[in-house]
Order: C-alpha cells, then sequence, then structure tokens
C-alpha cells in the first residue's frame, strides 16, 4: 500500500528545476463495485479463500431449500394426493390453518377470536408507535379494560355468548393468551421483586432472594410439571383450578425472578444521590421509588426487559408438553394425522417461520426503542 | 439579635405509625405470618389429599425395583435395578448431554462471534444471519425439527452413511470406533498428568524469566512437544495397549463400536446450535467492549495482530464474558431437561416423568428432581463467582 502511494504521488523535490510540478497519477479509485469487491471480499488470500468457500456453501445450501420451499413448492390443494411434485407439501398447513390460529375453538364462535386479536393489534398500535397520541389512555385500556374484555369474550358464558372451556382454546391463539398474560402478570411482579431484594428489611429482602434464586435456578419444564401435577396436591381437593389457570400461574412466577433481576441491574446503575435528592425533598418511598428512580432504571433496561419478553414468548411452546395445544402443539397433533404422516418437516418449518416473525420483530422493536429513549450522554 | 438556640422547639415524635422502625417491624411481621399461614396451608393440603389418593410418602421408594429399561445408561442399569439407580443413570445423562452441548456451543459459538466481527463483508454477513435465525426460534421447536425432520430425513440402517466405513450414521444414531483400553493403559494416562504438570511448571518458570530478563523461550511449541511426547514414549513402551472397537454390519445392525442413540444427537445439535447463537453474541460484544484505544496501543507497541488478540484484548473482554458465559452454560443445562419431548432419558424424563408415573410420589421426586438443577446452578455460579473475582478488574 505504502509503495503505492509513493509511487502515485512523487515527491515535489522530484519535480524538475523549472518551478513546474511534475503531473500526479490519478489517485487510486475509492468507489465502484470492484473496489468494493476487493476491499470486503478479497483483501487477502486468507479472506479470498474464506469468501469463495462461503459462496460455494451458500450456492449450494439456499438453491436446493428455494427449490423445496418455493420452485417445487406445492401451495393449493385440499388433500395429499394434490402434493405430487418433490417440493414442500404446503398443503398441509392451508388445510389446517384454521387449526392452526384457533386450536379446537368451535367454528362459529371464531369470530369472538377475530375481534379480541382485533382489538389486541389495535391496541398494540397505539401503544407501539410514538407519534399516535394519548399513551396513557392506551396503557390503561391494554393494562385494565382490555383483560376483563378479553376474558369474557374468549370464555363466554355470560353476555349469552355459550361457554368455550380452555380445553377447546389452541394454537395461535392460545400461544398469544400465554405470552401476553405471562408477560403482564411477570413485568409488574418482577418490579415488585427485585424492590424487595434492595430492600433494607432483612426479612424481605431474604424472601426476594430465596424466591428470585429459587425460580432461577430450576428449568421452566419442571415449573410446569409442578403446576400441573403438584398444584392439585396444594389446594383442597374440591377446589379444581383450571389447567391453563395452573400453567399461566408458573409461568407468570418463573419469568417473573428473571424480570426481577433484570430490574435490579437496572436499580443498581441509579447513583444513591438520586434516591437521597429526592428523600430530601421529602418524597416518601414509593413515590421516590415510582417517580424517580423506576423510571430511570426502566429505561436503561428495555432491551433486558424485551430479551426477557421474548425468551417468554419461546418458552410458551413447553406447554405443549404438559398437554396444551399451542401453536407447536396443534402443528404436532397435525403430524399424527394417520392421512397426513411424514410433513414433519413442513410442519416445524411453518412453525419456525411464525416464531421467528413474532421474536426477530420485538427484538427489531427493542433496538428502535432502545435508540429512541436514549436522551442522556451519548 | 440571636435567638438562644433552646428557643428552637424539640421535634415532636410523629404518630406511630410514621416512624420507619416500627413500620418496617410491622410489615415484616405481616409477611412472616401470612407467608408461614400459606406453608402450614399448603402442607396441611398436601397431607389430606395424598392421604385421599392413598399415595405413600418418604424415600423408600428409591430402593423399590424400578422395572422399566432406560435407552442410554452410563451406569450399569437394567430393569431390575432400583429407582435409585434410575435416578443415577437420568442424572449421569443429564451431564452428558450438557457437557457435550457447552463444549460444542462454545466453539461454534466463539467461532461464529468472531467471524460477526470479521473485515471479510461476506463472513460477518453468515454469521449474522446464523445468529439472527437461530436466536429466535424455541429450542423446543428446533429440538424436534432436528429429531423428527432431520434425523428422520436420514438413510435406513442398510444405507448407513459412512465415512472411511469408519463413522456410520443413520436413522438409529451415530456408530463411532470405541477404543478398548488395555492392561496398563492407565500408565499412560497418568503420564499425560504428569506431562500437563511438567507444562505448567515450564510455563511459569518461563514466565518469571521473561519478567526478570526480557527473553521467553517458544514455550507453547515445547509445551506442546512435552505433553504429546511423554505420554507416547510410556504408551509405546507399556506395549500400545490400546485397540479400537470398529464398528461393522452383522445381519441387522453394527457390532462394535460406540452407539450414540439418535435422541442424543438430535437434542446435542439443537442445543449447540440454539446456544451458540446466544454466545456468539456474547462473544462480540465482549470484544467490542475493549475500547479500540488497546488495539491501537497494542500496535503501536509493536505487537502483531495475534498477540494483540490474545494477550491485550481477550483477557479485557472475557472479563465481561465470564458471568454471561456462565449464564448460559446454565441455561443449556436447565434446556436439557426438553429432553423429554423426543425421550432422549435424561433426569427429568427417566426421573420427574417416568419414576413418578409409576410411583405417584410427586412431592419426593418434583423435590429431588429440582433440587438436583437447582444444585447444579448454585455451584455453577458459585465456581463462577469466585472465578470471576479473581478475574475483576484489580483496582488498588
Amino acid at each position: 500500500m505504502s509503495e503505492q502511494n509513493a509511487s502515485a504521488a512523487p515527491l515535489p523535490a522530484s519535480a524538475d528545476n523549472q518551478g513546474y510540478i511534475a503531473a500526479r497519477q490519478p489517485p487510486e479509485k475509492v468507489g465502484g463495485l470492484l473496489v468494493w469487491l476487493r476491499k470486503n471480499l478479497f483483501s487477502g488470500p486468507i479472506n479470498s479463500l474464506i469468501s469463495l468457500v462461503l459462496l460455494y456453501l451458500i450456492v449450494r445450501i439456499v438453491t436446493p431449500v428455494v427449490q423445496w420451499g418455493l420452485i417445487n413448492a406445492t401451495w393449493v390443494g385440499s388433500s395429499r394426493q394434490d402434493c405430487t411434485g418433490d417440493g414442500a407439501c404446503w398443503v398441509f398447513i392451508t388445510t389446517r390453518l384454521g387449526q392452526i390460529i384457533y386450536g379446537f375453538y368451535p367454528t362459529p364462535e371464531r369470530w369472538r377470536v377475530d375481534v379480541t386479536l382485533a382489538m389486541f393489534a389495535v391496541l398494540l398500535v397505539w401503544l407501539v408507535i410514538p407519534r399516535l397520541p394519548y399513551k396513557k389512555i392506551a396503557g390503561l385500556l391494554t393494562l385494565f379494560a382490555f383483560p376483563v374484555v378479553a376474558y369474557f369474550l374468549l370464555l363466554g358464558g355470560s353476555f349469552g355468548l355459550p361457554y368455550v372451556p380452555t380445553r377447546q382454546w389452541g394454537g395461535l391463539m392460545l400461544t398469544l393468551v400465554i405470552a401476553t398474560v405471562g408477560i403482564v402478570c411477570s413485568i409488574p411482579l418482577g418490579i415488585l421483586l427485585a424492590l424487595g431484594r434492595r430492600s433494607s428489611m432483612p426479612f424481605v429482602k431474604a424472601v426476594c432472594v430465596v424466591f428470585i434464586e429459587f425460580w432461577r435456578g430450576v428449568p421452566l419444564i419442571t415449573v410446569l410439571f409442578m403446576a400441573s401435577v403438584m398444584f392439585p396436591l396444594f389446594v383442597p381437593a374440591q377446589l379444581e383450578v383450571d389447567r391453563l389457570v395452573r400453567a399461566l400461574i408458573g409461568i407468570s412466577f418463573f419469568w417473573s425472578a428473571y424480570m426481577a433481576e433484570v430490574v435490579r441491574s437496572g436499580l443498581q446503575a441509579i447513583p444513591k444521590g438520586q434516591d437521597e435528592a429526592a428523600a430530601a425533598l421529602g418524597l416518601g418511598y414509593w413515590q421516590r421509588t415510582g417517580l424517580v428512580v423506576l423510571p430511570q432504571a426502566l429505561k436503561l433496561v428495555i432491551s433486558g426487559i424485551v430479551s426477557t419478553c421474548i425468551s417468554l414468548f419461546k418458552d410458551t411452546t413447553l406447554v405443549l408438553i404438559i398437554g396444551l395445544f399451542d401453536l407447536l402443539g396443534v402443528i404436532r397433533a397435525g403430524l399424527t394425522d394417520t392421512a397426513w404422516l411424514g410433513y414433519a418437516t413442513e410442519g416445524y418449518v411453518f412453525a419456525a417461520i411464525l416464531f421467528w416473525a413474532f421474536c426477530f420483530s420485538m427484538s427489531r422493536y427493542s433496538q428502535y426503542l432502545e435508540r429512541r429513549l436514549h436522551t442522556g450522554h451519548r | 439579635m440571636l435567638r438562644p438556640s433552646t428557643s428552637i422547639p424539640k421535634r415532636a415524635r410523629g404518630p406511630l405509625w410514621r416512624d420507619p422502625q416500627v413500620r418496617s417491624l410491622v410489615i415484616q411481621t405481616v409477611l412472616l405470618i401470612a407467608l408461614v399461614g400459606v406453608i402450614m396451608l399448603m402442607i396441611h393440603n398436601t397431607m389430606a389429599n395424598l392421604q385421599a389418593r392413598g399415595i405413600n410418602t418418604g424415600f423408600a421408594f428409591l430402593d423399590y425395583r424400578a422395572g422399566f429399561s432406560i435407552a442410554q445408561t452410563l451406569n450399569d442399569y437394567s430393569s431390575n435395578s432400583s429407582y435409585g439407580d434410575a435416578f443415577l443413570a437420568g442424572l449421569y445423562n443429564t451431564l452428558l448431554v450438557s457437557i457435550l452441548g457447552i463444549i460444542a456451543s462454545t466453539v461454534v459459538g466463539l467461532v461464529v462471534g468472531i467471524a460477526r466481527l470479521s473485515p471479510n463483508w461476506l463472513l460477518a454477513r453468515v454469521a449474522t444471519v446464523y445468529i439472527e435465525i437461530f436466536r429466535n426460534i424455541p429450542l423446543l421447536l428446533q429440538i424436534l425439527f432436528w429429531y423428527f425432520a432431520a434425523l428422520g430425513a436420514l438413510p435406513q440402517l442398510r444405507q448407513s452413511l459412512s465415512l472411511f466405513d469408519l463413522f456410520f450414521l443413520n436413522q438409529r444414531g451415530m456408530i463411532i470406533p470405541a477404543p478398548i483400553l488395555g492392561e496398563g493403559f492407565s500408565a499412560t494416562v497418568y503420564g499425560l498428568l504428569a506431562a500437563v504438570v511438567l507444562a505448567w511448571g515450564l510455563a511459569r518458570m518461563n514466565k518469571k524469566r521473561q519478567a526478570e530478563t526480557g527473553q521467553r523461550l517458544p514455550i507453547g511449541w515445547i509445551n506442546l512437544g512435552v505433553i504429546v511426547v511423554i505420554p507416547l514414549v510410556i504408551f509405546l513402551i507399556s506395549g500400545s495397549p490400546l485397540s479400537w472397537s470398529v464398528p461393522e454390519l452383522v445381519g441387522f445392525n453394527y457390532r462394535g463400536g460406540l452407539h450414540m442413540i439418535p435422541e442424543l444427537i438430535g437434542l446435542w445439535v439443537a442445543l449447540t446450535i440454539y446456544t451458540a447463537s446466544f454466545i456468539a453474541e456474547i462473544v462480540r460484544s465482549g470484544i467490542q467492549s475493549v475500547s479500540h484505544g488497546q488495539t491501537e496501543a497494542a500496535s503501536s507497541l509493536g505487537l502483531p495482530k495475534g498477540i494483540t488478540m490474545r494477550k491485550v484484548i481477550m483477557p479485557q473482554a472475557m472479563r465481561l464474558m465470564i458471568p454471561q458465559l456462565s449464564s448460559q452454560y446454565l441455561s443449556l443445562t436447565k434446556n436439557s431437561s426438553l429432553a423429554i419431548a423426543i425421550g432422549y432419558p435424561d433426569l427429568f424424563a427417566v426421573f420427574g416423568n417416568t419414576t413418578m408415573n409409576q410411583t405417584g410420589q410427586a412431592v419426593e421426586i418434583m423435590a429431588i428432581t429440582m433440587g438436583v438443577y437447582l444444585a447444579l446452578s448454585l455451584i455453577t455460579s458459585l465456581l463462577m463467582n469466585l472465578f470471576n473475582s479473581r478475574m475483576a478488574l484489580k483496582e488498588r
């Protein structure tokens, strides 16, 4: 590189003695495809080798996948006889799309799920897009009004709506119910636990530490088993708690411990002076915490909270092991249908795409939010 | 005119419920009473329920005959063994897949994490795509995919994929050559241990010498030689007491070799790929957390790139990476309990599920199972805290 520079830009000393400066070589090209390629892919022998090997691998892997999933795939049909090509048989998915979304929810009542999902979507859009006004109203509606409405709408049994027991719930709808309830319950509980863990009251602190470390130390699957097998033992025999509710309690406790640790890391990052200054102004504990410390702490840990939410969303799939039919559970049940044996790849790939879309958009949104809220020192 | 200080009225003691000490005492007492009440109620209910259902209590069942067989056992377990042995078999299987997963995911994660920072555009993009795909798909889904879809697409036993006729891969798992340790192989193992100790001593001596004289020997190569040559010589002197059991197709199955069941392979692959995507992000953020000035300072001292990475950047990045890595290893161990979805006989599947279904003693079995995971995670975090405090920034 340095040799090239030397030859491209001769020193003034080499200019002839008449006072003229010799014409210089044109500078090296800095733009264009070839330069970009040389700089980013072929900057040396090893890099060139890596690039070529990767290119070869990408072609070898992506071509068959595209051919299988798009070009040779069968999209329309009603039975497996329609799948004649050697590509993917998406008919397996399209014929049971209703089940994938609604589970075993009775067909004439599915509009209730649609309405709930639509309300949820509207509230979510309202909350997520920063330009829309009245965020406080939206937040209150989401936290207090929506759960009540959704509860009566989905479960029924009142207001003239037929009762739909939770064992008929399933599919994407059940996944969303579990994830939403889990997130909405575990965040406040996690904040309380985090505050408790930093409390000056030794007994409160000890209880919170034991609670957090217990749930963080055991796998979620054992928690779900405990909720389904041991929970009935803990309550009086005549009290029968719904299986979905038991799973939701387990999930909320489990994830609140993780949320607590995330929130605690944020609380630790706020200098003690903030709390002391607020105390000097005469604010009580809840005012200091709620108005001064928490807003700053939560802003710091948004990415941690969202990534915990993503983990929660991914781990809702575990409920299929205790016999609830979430999105993955419904697809797995479809795979055991004797008329449709052998479409495991299509089923799992479809489920993977759906889950991926949800999780990826959540993580992107958290990155965006973090950039937007990064108001302090850069 | 100055007012005498005595005229300042003494601050009156407020109402009792405003006193912080009284308040904290009251809150804690109420919490204690509520907690004890709930626990007593739960114990009472559990006792009543167990009695009503006629379920035994106590740990005597651990000595009863289990009566079920386990697909993969590292201890000598048969269906005649006790539930206690079944517990150990499951525990060993959990540890096996966790250790295999930790090693593989560390290697893959390190490679992908460094690749993501590569100046090669394509390599960095491929690493990013890998991370973004696999960490956003539920692990359970990945386990099911690798076990049912990917391993299900493997050929039948007769058409096994083979590598050099030594390794075979088919629907029933992977068969690899197994070492058969002969008489006197332990001498080689002791030799290896001695060589490692010697190499460690040499490295220390070299470090001291470098600190005194500024000169250093090519210690890496010397120690490699020490570690390879000493055990090799002992191995040859003791008459090469090692042979290989090579698998060969006899009738309807492979004879000889080490059989890895497909459940182990599926679980291992899924755990590795999933955890590696998180480890890669940890590695990347660790390396990026070391300020660029460190790299520049190292290169202004004339250190080559490799040494800068090993001696300047990595030690500092490690400080940030170790706590996060340890929590990833822990969650890998806990995630291995998803084995139950594909029937890999791990602790939870064997003990928490099969044994519980047979004996019905849910309380004892869940307590033991959760206790094991809890103990594993507490021990790991203890060790990591110890290691962390050694690695942490020495501020004086």
